[in-house]
């Protein structure tokens, strides 16, 4: 119980710290409404969200997101191999898919721009297969689990740069909104 | 409808018919372009505007604008090659019709022409045009070849590319490539989000067509032997496989239905089969199957990624890249998957080989520093650069082997644009595009 609220805590500490390291704002959000924390709906089953008053709906895409973590894990170049930052995201992922047995997701690979476009797709595969492993073996049941390559078609950053090259290398968890 | 029209526009441009004008042939042989040293010297060439014998309307323009539009397309496509410098045409004569058979040599002389083409356009009483095409030895005074095509109006600039076809190999001695198409994906749209739509065009451009409307991504297109079907890749219904598209009925069918990832496809050379990529879950293989579909028969067995797969013009050999060693290499193995060799091994990645259709080398993506497009013997030797941009990839050779498509995308945008180099290096420029180009893949020369 402690633990897993230890790892929430840190994983929201690298968030916070992840978007400080990309782009400082001026001026800092106004807090959040306490009805949304996250920690009212922490995947333990007994949390107080019951969708009234509350931003993030139990079992929901935004739900997975906060309680996991992050839905994206990063590869280095035409790498596959998870990493052990990557292994604490899907391991997160695995508890929140394990406590919501009626939930499908489809795992998505994506590579950077500088690979030859088919090479790109296989090796999406690849790096959404290593991802549906891992789920596999932290206990969510592959049925639940698809997975499908973009290669190098739809990157997040636009750059052409390292940065976005390492932001584009990834595996993402998408569940149903 | 359509197709049976295309058809009888297609036999009739198959059959060159005899001029009737009765100017000896001359013996030739002295004129000829130097191919071999690259294109330093393009060869000085005039091609006056096409007289016709008597104006006359057509669906396509009268016959005296045609005259001047088929010089034009003759002109450029000549030029476009690297091999021919054309006399600019503030600087060409006006030909009468007689003359289309009995050219004024001292006049093209003094232009500083060594070759002139003159030829003329006539509607025919059936609808048809018949467009005369002559190439002469200015300095020799002969006749070094005459070729007539009928087509319909509709057809007309394919009239114009086989003239133009007719020359180069008259001069050049290589083949014809002039009268082909290219088939592509069409590209638009922010870099994280582009719209992706099947095109094809003819190989300068013109006639340019959407086959997809860009619903879903499409990846990859490869022409068949015959040129009426395209091969391609799309992410319909958001299940990433091989398609095939008829382009006479618009008609599409998934090729083979597997519960895994399809890519890469490529037709053999008598069209009967397509190669392509299936992925595993583990690895990705080289599988073959019926072009009508059917049961896949695997070619490849691991490990890592094997695709990319590509047939010899004797269809007896596939030659693919691996990642087998460690990093993306050149394989090269029988067609029934036997007897696989690594045939790359200079430093860097090796992708997206394209076997040249006269079999003699093997263009590839090189990943080393940059992306370039270069070449290699069949057997792995001779390897060398062609291209120089930030990211030149995917490689498609002419009908004759000549000349090598691709694509270059620009570093940032993400643009990307449709290129074109001849195989000794040399005259790299861009194949215009009315939105960006990717995948290009060059048709067979037209029967």
């Amino acid at each position: 119980m402690s633990r897993a609220k230890l790892s929430i805590l840190a994983v929201a500490t690298l968030v916070a710290l992840a978007g400080c390291a990309k782009k400082p704002p001026k001026q800092l959000p106004p807090p959040p409404p306490s009805s949304s924390n996250p920690s009212d709906n922490n995947g333990m089953g007994n949390g107080s969200g019951n969708g009234v008053g509350s931003g993030v709906i139990p079992g929901s895409r935004a739900d997975f997101i906060a309680q996991a973590g992050s839905d994206t894990i990063h590869f280095a170049t035409d790498s596959y191999d998870v990493d052990s930052e990557s292994r604490g995201i899907l391991s997160a992922q695995a508890k929140w898919l394990v406590a919501h047995p009626g939930v499908q997701a489809t795992i998505e690979g994506h590579c950077d721009e500088r690979g030859t476009r088919e090479y790109n797709l296989a090796l999406g595969e690849r790096r959404a297969n290593s991802a549906k492993n891992f789920l596999v073996s932290a206990g969510v049941p592959a049925s639940r689990l698809s997975v499908i390559s973009y290669g190098k078609e739809r990157p997040v950053a636009e750059g052409s740069d390292e940065s976005a090259w390492a932001q584009n290398r990834r595996a993402v968890t998408v569940v149903p909104q | 409808m359509k197709v049976w029209k295309l058809m009888a526009a297609l036999l009739q441009l198959t059959a060159p018919i005899a001029l009737s004008a009765q100017a000896p042939s001359g013996n030739g042989g002295r004129l000829v372009v130097d191919i071999n040293g690259g294109i330093s010297q393009p060869m000085p060439i005039a091609i006056p505007v096409m007289p016709t014998p008597a104006p006359k309307g057509t669906p396509a323009g009268d016959t005296a604008s045609l005259g001047d539009r088929v010089a034009q397309i003759v002109t450029d496509d000549l030029k476009g090659s690297g091999l021919f410098q054309p006399v600019p045409k503030g600087r060409l004569a006006a030909v009468a019709y007689p003359q289309v058979t009995a050219p004024d040599f001292p006049t093209w002389a003094n232009t500083g022409a060594q070759a002139l083409v003159q030829g003329f356009v006539q509607a025919n009483n059936d609808g048809t045009l018949t467009v005369g095409c002559y190439l002469y030895d200015v300095f020799a005074k002969t006749e070094l070849a005459r070729q007539g095509f009928v087509v319909t109006p509709a057809y007309w600039r394919r009239a114009a590319h086989k003239c133009a076809d007719t020359v180069y190999t008259r001069l050049t001695g290589e083949g014809p490539y002039f009268d082909s198409r290219v088939v592509y994906v069409s590209e638009t749209g922010p870099k994280n989000h582009r719209i992706k739509r099947l095109a094809i065009m003819d190989q300068d451009g013109a006639n340019h067509r959407f086959l997809t409307n860009g619903q879903a991504i499409v990846l990859t297109p490869r022409f068949a032997p015959n040129q009426q079907t395209i091969t391609y890749m799309s992410f319909s219904g958001n299940r990433p496989r091989v398609y095939v598209y008829d382009i006479g009925s618009g008609h599409q069918r998934l090729l083979v239905d597997q519960p895994n990832m399809t890519f890469a496809p490529r037709f053999s050379p008598d069209g009967r089969y397509i190669v392509f990529s299936m992925s595993n879950g583990a690895g990705t293989d080289i599988y073959r199957v019926a072009a009508g579909g059917g049961a896949p028969q695997r070619l490849t067995n691991g490990p890592g990624i094997n695709t990319g797969p590509c047939y010899s013009p004797d269809g007896a050999r596939i030659v693919f890249e691996s990642d087998r060693s460690g990093t993306q290499q050149l394989y090269v193995m029988n067609a029934d998957g036997s007897h696989q060799q690594r045939i790359s091994f200079g430093g860097g990645r090796y992708a997206t080989p394209a076997w040249s259709p006269r079999g003699d080398l093997i263009a590839f993506t090189k990943i080393g520093g940059g992306f370039n497009v270069g070449v290699m013997s069949p057997s792995g030797g001779g390897e060398k650069t062609l291209t120089h941009g930030w990211q030149d990839e995917g490689p498609s050779w002419s009908p004759n082997g000549r000349v090598i498509m691709y694509f270059r995308t620009a570093q940032g945008s993400g643009h990307a644009d449709l290129w074109s180099v001849d195989l000794t290096g040399v005259n790299e420029r861009r194949i215009p595009t009315p939105l960006d180009g990717s995948d290009p893949s060059w048709s067979p020369l037209l029967p």
